[in-house]
């Protein structure tokens, strides 16, 4: 399989019916082809603007009292498609609460707030590409895609990596969720190795006794630089 | 992980609001600069009120969610040309129901000469107009319709 139809075959199509919000919003026009060289290199950190402290990466200390959940330590590597570190770079978090419900005030899922949980996190990646957010387990979620459908546990990532085509936003599934398979946002991804990737690992080794929970997920990003994969 | 290709892309969702925004988040430049207001649109021509757009240029970078009239605004440098390439902005658009981010640019209505030469403009054949914003006394309009009549061209990432 060439380098081209693996990526192809791991990357979610703008038009996917299974999930309805796509059929006003897909161009249907074909996408026009730039040669990689014409495209923007970002020259530095330009997301430098946006804040970042150290506070920011624990969820559970942002308000007076720690929020209802399941504790979790989320941390991973952010790595080129040559499988080098991405250092300080900044990924950007949000989530639902433990009962599923977002601070959002357009989520009208009626499960309760949590006052001490607004369930938005950024930091930047160290000198090994490695992030690290302390958190609650979201809770899943009803939404309205069909009569029934209820959207897996899952933590939103936002990353920008060295170049214009690095960025990246997707979303985290935690491992054993019934709700995966039967997702339409997950399930456009053709190739289920694909969506395998999206799902984190439960690891002993981050796990924190008698205080949380550890899951392990790294990112790929793209470059213009990425050596052509064989599958 | 690495040998494995990147990492798929996921929808923004609908609820990011609270939690990319940031102070100043529209304003690339503290200065003066070009204003940019545009609307998002959808291909039933209704205004997208939940969508993000991002714009660089060179090294600046800004951020607008679209609000309830699915209405975004910059402030960022004109950049200069480089070569043969026009000036121009790139922006992204993550939206609720675009599993990917679509990617596209914004050139200048003052730099007919400097257009008429782009290759990319050229590349976008006769829907070029799309990527060109219009001057409203002294605010660059440029709307973004993601679909249908006057779908903007957007570029493959």
């Amino acid at each position: 399989m060439s380098a081209q139809t693996t990526e192809e075959a791991f990357e979610p199509p703008y038009l996917w019916p299974a999930y309805r919000s796509t059929v006003l919003r897909a161009p249907k026009q074909p996408l026009v082809r730039l040669p990689s060289e014409w495209f923007h290199t970002i020259p530095g950190p330009v997301y430098g603007r946006v804040p970042v402290r150290p506070e920011d990466a624990d969820l559970t200390r942002q308000h007076a009292g720690e929020p209802l959940g399941e504790r979790i330590i989320l941390t991973g590597r952010v790595l080129d498609s040559d499988g080098r570190p991405v250092r300080g770079t900044l990924v950007e978090i949000w989530q639902a609460n433990a009962a599923g419900r977002y601070v959002d005030p357009s989520d009208q899922h009626p499960a309760p707030l949590d006052p001490n949980f607004t369930g938005a996190g950024r930091c930047l990646t160290d000198a090994e590409g490695r992030y690290r957010f302390v958190t609650v387990k979201p809770g899943a979620y009803p939404w309205r895609n069909d009569h029934n459908a209820w959207r897996p546990a899952h933590v939103h990532f936002s990353l920008f990596g060295s170049q214009l085509s690095s960025r990246l936003v997707t979303q985290m599934y935690f491992p054993g969720d019934p709700l995966i398979p039967q997702d339409p946002i997950l399930e456009a991804i053709p190739d289920p190795r694909g969506r395998e990737r999206l799902v984190a690992a439960f690891d002993r080794e981050v796990t924190q006794p008698e205080w949380a929970l550890g899951y392990r997920w790294d990112i790929v990003l793209r470059g213009r630089d990425a050596t052509p994969m064989e599958a | 992980m690495a040998g494995q290709g990147p990492t798929p892309s996921q929808t923004v969702g609908p609820f990011f609001g609270f939690a990319m925004p940031f102070p100043d988040d529209t304003r690339a430049v503290s200065g003066d600069g070009v204003r940019i207001e545009g609307q998002l649109l959808d291909g039933a021509g209704e205004p997208v009120p939940d969508g993000l757009i991002e714009v660089w240029q060179g090294e600046e970078f800004a951020r607008c969610r679209t609000d309830p009239e699915g209405v975004f605004h910059f402030v960022v440098s004109k950049p200069p040309a480089n070569g043969s390439h026009a000036p121009h902005l790139e922006l992204y658009v993550f939206a609720r129901g675009l599993l990917r981010q679509l990617a596209t640019r914004l050139y200048f209505p003052d730099e007919e000469a400097a257009n008429a030469a782009d290759p990319a403009l050229e590349l976008a054949g006769d829907r070029r107009a799309t990527l060109v914003a219009r001057d409203e006394g002294g605010i660059l309009r440029f709307d973004i319709r993601l679909q249908g009549e006057g779908e903007t061209v957007f570029f493959e990432l």
